[in-house]
């Protein structure tokens, strides 16, 4: 047998190295048995959400003032490429303004019917009127329902699990 | 026989067939659970406490489902085939003995349903019928997947019962008996697993691929062949399919804990003396069911080739080669006026050495220690 011959293995080392394989695998996944489970049991506990996690439905905001950021320039809705958003813009009243700027929005719907969440609406938004939030439980009964209005957007997002509904995955 | 010894028949009866129903569904929610932990994930735990009556809650959405019937189906088979795959699991179990004896209204009752003569045939013959209710339904459903499943399968549990019936061929020549509870009780000293290992792996692995369970599962292969032989099936019909494939399961390993673990045998107090008995069976018999859950946890999907291959070329040659070795045990303590167990012993000594000598190096350098 020349050096460079690759050596053949016996039976019994074949039967050692599969047989061992075997073994040695069935040990590893018991051994997995002991270590933490990674399951959430979501309905009955929701777990922390990450702080920075901005996920889930959008929220537009306001200025300190109670002004809304928003301007009505519309470029979340051309920015939007599943066409979600719709924003009527309009003039502002001197005596009382909207918004701090020369126009604002008078009607803002977002569809969550079309909305993909890919953030490119809060990308797009000049004032940051636009963000997302972590609330992540989007399910309504009708379709009309699917469509959130101005003044829906405009307040915080409810607490996650009082969903209508969510008491029955409890 | 007066009416009272009918009564106490059809109540064992009973009590056997809802029994093994419990156990499987016990035995579902045990596996989804042990699998569950071994992948950490919780696994089922919303019906019943931690989950434990998913299985229910299953079989009942099963039960009231729709049956659809293909066009294509020969509909008369089409309905037996699942009655076919169901009830061999439930009459190989009526043999295997899961307790000794109690003593009610003055009437011998051993936790048995049937002491046959000739258990270990009947098992084989049961496990052999079970391939015709996979047969029938992959030809019945009249179309191609079910059939290319019932085709593979068929294969695959006929091969194998060759093997498991070597293996088990094995213990009958040793133990002499061919009825269950006189294996059981031919097992009073030594397990039949230690001087019958190698035919307990035998025995093990074509239980395994006899009930079509992973890493076996080539009849119901998801990821080839849609759901094998069952996938016309619905509702009811599909339910009794699972539900036979579990049962069987279940029997297999109650086979195995009373050719090989000593059955129900284990130490016991005085105290309630039926009770141990049971049992001791019933934690061999979880023991049993959990290394089958583990292999399942382990092993990915053996390719057709290779399991057919594996079969023949390996576990049938091998379980011949310990047929004969048994014979030699068996035989030869006649022949040389020994006793059976210093046979055992000086074999023990022998297989020892040889598994010793087979980890040292054979005289030649390993390339991996020279370098590079």
């Amino acid at each position: 047998m020349t050096a460079d011959e690759p050596r053949r293995e016996g039976a019994l080392e074949r039967f050692w190295g599969e047989g061992g394989a075997v073994l040695r695998g069935m040990a590893t996944v018991f051994k997995q048995t002991f270590r933490r489970d990674t399951t959430e049991e979501y309905p009955k506990e929701i777990a922390p959400i990450p702080a920075r996690a901005h996920t889930g439905r959008h929220r537009l905001n306001r200025h300190d003032n109670g002004l809304e950021k928003c301007i009505g320039c519309e470029l979340c809705a051309f920015a939007c490429p599943a066409d979600a958003i719709w924003v009527e813009g309009e003039d502002n009243d001197p005596e009382h303004p909207v918004s701090p700027g020369e126009r604002y929005a008078k009607d803002y719907q977002i569809n969550y019917l079309r909305c993909i969440m890919c953030g490119l609406c809060v990308e797009a938004c000049p004032t940051r009127a636009l963000t997302l939030t972590n609330y992540f439980e989007l399910s309504w009964g009708t379709r009309e329902d699917a469509i959130l209005t101005k003044e829906q957007l405009l307040e915080p997002p409810p607490e996650l699990g009082t969903t209508p509904g969510a008491e029955l995955g409890r | 026989m007066d009416w009272l010894d009918w009564l106490l028949l059809v109540a064992r009866v009973v009590i056997v067939f809802f029994g093994l129903l419990l156990s499987v569904l016990l035995y579902i929610w045990f596996e989804r659970k042990v699998i569950a932990d071994m992948q950490t994930r919780k696994g089922p735990m919303r019906a019943g406490p931690r989950g434990v009556l998913v299985t229910l809650a299953d079989g009942i959405k099963l039960f009231f489902k729709e049956g659809i019937v293909p066009t294509n189906a020969d509909r008369r088979i089409y309905a037996l085939a699942p009655v076919l795959a169901m009830f061999p699991g439930f009459l190989a179990f009526c043999t295997i003995p899961f307790g000794t004896h109690v003593t009610l209204f003055g009437r011998h009752i051993p936790f048995q349903l049937a002491d046959l003569n000739v258990g270990i045939l009947w098992v084989l013959a049961m496990t052999s019928i079970q391939v015709y209710g996979v047969v029938l339904a992959g030809w019945a459903s009249g179309s191609n997947y079910p059939l290319l499943g019932a085709v593979r399968s068929s294969a695959q549990m006929i091969s194998y019962e060759v093997a498991m019936g070597l293996s088990l061929v094995a213990v009958l020549m040793y133990s002499g008996h061919l009825s269950f509870s006189e294996i059981v009780a031919a097992q009073d000293a030594v397990w039949n697993v230690v001087p019958m290992f190698p035919a307990f792996v035998v025995y093990l692995i074509c239980a395994i691929a006899e009930t079509n369970r992973p890493p076996f599962d080539l009849a119901e292969a998801e990821s080839e062949l849609v759901a094998g032989f069952h996938t016309e099936y619905s509702g009811i019909a599909f339910a009794m399919f699972f539900l036979g494939e579990y049962v069987s399961t279940v029997t297999v390993a109650a086979i195995g804990v009373t050719l090989f673990l000593g059955g129900w045998r284990g130490p016991a107090p005085d105290v309630v003396p039926w009770l141990w008995p049971l049992l001791w069976f019933l934690l061999k018999l979880t023991l049993v069911i959990y290394v089958l859950v583990l292999i399942r946890g382990t092993l990915p999907r053996v390719r057709y080739d290779r399991l057919m291959a594996f079969g023949w070329k390996l576990l049938i040659p091998f379980g011949l080669v310990w047929v004969l070795l048994t014979g030699a045990i068996v035989v030869l303590p006649d022949h040389w006026q020994l006793d059976r167990g210093t046979i055992l012993r000086w074999a023990a000594v022998a297989i020892g050495v040889i598994l010793i000598l087979s980890f040292v190096p054979m005289g030649r350098t390993d390339r991996r220690t020279e370098g590079p």
